[in-house]
């Protein structure tokens, strides 16, 4: 009796049966939970008359969709474009503003974060009143803001505010710009500029082993912005300059309705794209400034002293010393915050921007009210982005990593 | 020359001829101007980097400097002048004769403002004042948001302000009591009494009790008394539970208000208090679940993180509003505000997680190893020793997701929920006040509440922040 209790006793309390023991009722939770999920999803689907199945996707999608990137990328017709298409024009839409967003924002937030740290009190309070401002607004009503009380307040459809005579203009409608026509021949200056980047990285990787070598430093960063600049100019005008531009055209005289931008001359920025972007840039910049500055300052004062003791002038102790260790704290945080804007892009379906949440998620859900397929289709890109991002840092945190001995 | 002539004075120094010897101070000099005074902290923050012009390079870079430094200084002064201008200096702040949206036109809108005129309205903001703070809550029954309001913040400041005694209990009550207390004001409660399940937890609860009890008393020997004292602790939440049914069953004769009719603030601080309360806990189990050695806690704590974490909140809201009425039973209906508090708070979890695991990683490897000497098991090592540290260590964090979760409720209102953002949309639309400056008028006092809070929430855990910070 006393010998069996004893080891009872000594199973129960075994840490490893333990362990299964609580993992085997945590998947028999789980497995009963999704089960009851399931089980009601199919219910209420049954008795709505619905069924599962991706066979929507290639049903044509009859509704209108602003001219946008995506619209213009897959070339969106009402009537014969999929809601396929449509996914993929929400994607489209979704990254352009994201790309166009994390640009910005890095530009701004660098900018703020140094201002921050400058020893110039007219920076330095410029930069803090901005990025506290910033930082402790939610972006839906920065978004709201820029959209409906600054955009809205622009000329009306007859009339437009010009920022560059004829080339660049706007009003309530958009922003209007030069498209860049490229004609025969414009593909060989693309092909010569990709051939400038690749040969600039190979002149850095030869200047590397030079100076690993000899010592000798080469100046890369000239050779490779005269690279880059030089051989494809080159190619554009022996090639005959095949660039047009299609120059946006203002009508302010004639009938009253057709006074005003023209439709299909130039390049138009819808104005809930300018709004997004703006949100989207000045909001992360404000966290990408605080980042920045975090970076700088987690540089301790004596790697910056003992670089002037070993007499490195100023600017390489900042190229070379500074910034490589603070980059190695920035970079993490920072690709937290790129995602952050890819993610918050899609508030933009608040102002009706056709981004992912909007367009597929929004009204070709209401039309189809294929709920299931369809969320899971619009988490499935945000999720892929994030794990790709994420094994990037890691990627990245493992070759930055401080090797410690 | 100069100093042949004090090797001379020296050498008569030695030889015992008084050359030279000073009987008083020298006279302080003032500091030089750079580094003393206004005019010195203006040099040190200001034109310490325009005034050197010792050669050609340095005063370009100076003057360059100069120059964007004025450029800066213009656009802040403009800008602050700017927002001080339309909120205060140029504002309309009385409607006397009742004119509503004329009141704040210009001579060429129909009003009798001077052309160009920009400047607030704040007579629609005072008319609206109502609902951005409450949405279509009953009028007869404000004072039950307020003293729901002001119940909390008692209790919050109690529990903030560190000399007050009986900082635990109170702190107790705002997480168990409060909720219950803000639940039955706000909704009005009366939900009905079903004594079968109140019956169910009380005799369910008592009964986990008194075999915990019986396990404290040593009645209870061998395996079952680890499940005892685990059965003390889940008595009591049966019991609470019971309590809680009871609390918001009984009728206390307040008329009902639909969470329909809530609104502005209300719904904001609703939604981001809940979410707060409920991610902190769940949060703390995702972390320790995706630290744990239990491969499958591992695995699941670590998909869940990272699904909540890898979306937007906006699609989590989607989600939430369309597919919880798929996931649910016939007949169980959840309202669009319990939704989005689901949606909200298991999104947050994932943050709050994430926040606590940093927390979790910075605890040396020794406290671990030192919890398990003393021999406590898991829980009372994570208890007693882990979280306590882990979690004062991260306290800026939590702050730190506190606040972007008080920004991110503005959401919500684009799956139709009122709250401070969305109820002062819909004030925007209302053709009664339409003037171009309704929205700029609108935005400002949205920004402004959002502002307090979230700066005084930074401001706390800065202050929190450097209590903590034990110099080490």
């Amino acid at each position: 009796m006393n010998w069996k209790s004893n080891t009872l006793t000594k199973f129960v309390n075994d840490a490893n049966v333990r362990g299964v023991f609580f993992q085997v009722v945590l998947i028999a939770a789980l497995v009963f939970f999704f089960f009851w999920l399931t089980d009601n999803t199919l219910t209420n689907l049954r008795n709505q008359g619905k069924s599962l199945g991706f066979a929507f996707l290639s049903g044509t999608a009859g509704f209108q969709i602003s001219q946008t990137f995506g619209t213009w990328l897959f070339d969106y017709k009402v009537g014969t474009s999929t809601y396929l298409d449509v996914y993929f024009i929400g994607i489209a839409n979704t990254l352009l503003v994201a790309v166009l967003g994390i640009v910005a924002a890095t530009v701004i937030g660098f900018t703020l974060g140094i201002m921050r740290l400058s020893n110039n009190i007219v920076f330095r309070a410029f930069a803090t009143t901005y990025i506290e401002m910033l930082r402790n607004i939610p972006i839906l009503l920065q978004l709201f803001f820029w959209y409906f009380a600054v955009l809205r307040a622009l000329p009306g459809k007859r009339n437009k505010l010009e920022i560059i005579p004829d080339l660049i203009g706007m009003n309530i409608t958009g922003l209007y710009l030069p498209a860049p026509l490229p004609q025969e021949g414009f593909v060989y200056s693309v092909i010569a500029f990709t051939l400038a980047v690749l040969l600039t990285f190979g002149v850095s990787r030869y200047a590397k082993r030079v100076q690993a070598r000899t010592g000798k430093i080469t100046p890369v960063f000239l050779i490779g912005t005269a690279l880059i600049i030089v051989i494809p100019l080159i190619t554009f005008l022996a090639t005959n300059s095949p660039l047009g531009w299609n120059l946006p055209e203002f009508k302010d005289t004639g009938p009253m309705l057709r006074r005003g931008y023209q439709a299909g001359s130039g390049m138009i920025l819808v104005p809930e794209l300018i709004a997004v972007w703006l949100a989207l840039s000045l909001y992360t910049a404000a966290f990408i400034a605080e980042i920045v500055r975090a970076g700088i300052l987690a540089v301790s004062k004596g790697q910056t002293e003992a670089a002037s003791a070993l007499g490195i002038r100023p600017n390489f102790t900042l190229r070379l010393v500074v910034i490589p260790q603070a980059m190695r704290v920035i970079i993490p945080p920072l690709t937290s915050q790129y995602l952050n804007i890819t993610k918050n892009s899609s508030l933009a379906v608040a102002i009706a921007y056709p981004e992912l949440v909007s367009v597929f998620a929004g009204t070709a859900l209401n039309q189809v009210g294929k709920e299931i397929e369809m969320i899971f289709m619009m988490m499935m890109v945000y999720l892929t982005v994030s794990l790709i991002t994420a094994a990037f840092m890691n990627w990245y945190n493992s070759r930055v990593k401080l090797v410690e001995r | 020359m100069v100093s042949n002539g004090t090797r001379k004075q020296r050498h008569a120094a030695t030889n015992n001829e008084t050359a030279f010897i000073r009987k008083e101070d020298a006279p302080i000099l003032p500091p030089p101007i750079t580094s003393a005074g206004p005019a010195g902290w203006l040099y040190e923050n200001m034109f310490a980097s325009m005034l050197d012009y010792s050669t050609l390079g340095a005063a370009v870079k100076s003057i360059l400097m100069a120059i964007f430094t004025a450029f800066v200084a213009y656009i802040f002064v403009g800008q602050v002048y700017g927002l001080l201008d339309f909120a205060i200096f140029s504002a309309v702040w009385q409607d006397p004769e009742e004119q509503k949206r004329q009141v704040c036109w210009t001579v060429e809108q129909g009003g009798k403002l001077p052309n160009g005129w920009h400047g607030a309205c704040w007579p629609y903001i005072i008319a609206k004042t109502k609902f951005i703070l409450y949405g279509a809550y009953p009028n007869e029954s404000l004072w039950r948001v307020n003293s729901t309001y002001l119940l909390g913040a008692i209790l919050l400041g109690w529990v903030m302000i560190d000399w007050l005694p009986y900082r635990k209990f109170v702190g107790a009550v705002l997480l168990t009591i409060y909720p219950i207390f803000a639940t039955v004001m706000l909704t009005g409660g009366g939900f009905g009494l079903s004594q079968f399940s109140v019956g169910v937890n009380t005799i369910l609860g008592l009964a986990l009790i008194s075999f915990g009890r019986a396990g404290k008393m040593g009645w209870i020997t061998g395996p079952l008394l680890d499940l005892s004292k685990v059965a003390g602790v889940a008595g009591w939440f049966f019991i609470f539970f019971a309590a809680a049914l009871v609390s918001v069953g009984l009728d206390f004769d307040l008329s009902k208000v639909d969470t329909r009719d809530w609104g502005g603030l209300l719904i904001t601080l609703v939604v981001a208090t809940t979410a707060i309360v409920v991610s902190l806990p769940l949060g703390i189990l995702l972390a320790l679940g995706r630290r744990s050695n239990l491969p499958v806690a591992r695995t699941l704590s670590i998909i869940f993180i990272e699904f909540w974490r890898g979306v937007p909140l906006i699609t989590v809201l989607f989600m939430a509003s369309v597919m919880i009425p798929l996931f649910m039973p016939e007949g169980v209906n959840f309202d669009s505000l319990l939704r989005a508090l689901i949606g909200v708070t298991l999104w947050q979890s994932a943050y709050m997680a994430e926040v606590i695991r940093g927390g979790l990683q910075a605890i040396d490897k020794g406290q671990y190893e030192g919890a398990d000497a003393v021999g406590l098991s898991y829980w009372q090592s994570m208890r007693l020793i882990i979280l306590p540290q882990a979690l004062t260590r991260v306290l800026p964090g939590i702050v730190n997701t506190i606040i972007s979760v008080f920004k991110d409720t503005s959401l919500v209102s684009i799956v139709g929920l009122f709250d401070l953002l969305g109820a002062t949309q819909s004030t925007i639309a209302d053709a009664a006040w339409s003037t171009p400056v309704q929205a700029s008028t609108g935005y400002l006092v949205v920004a402004l509440i959002f502002f307090v809070f979230c700066f005084g929430m930074s401001r706390y855990s800065m202050y929190i922040e450097r209590k903590l910070d034990r110099g080490h």
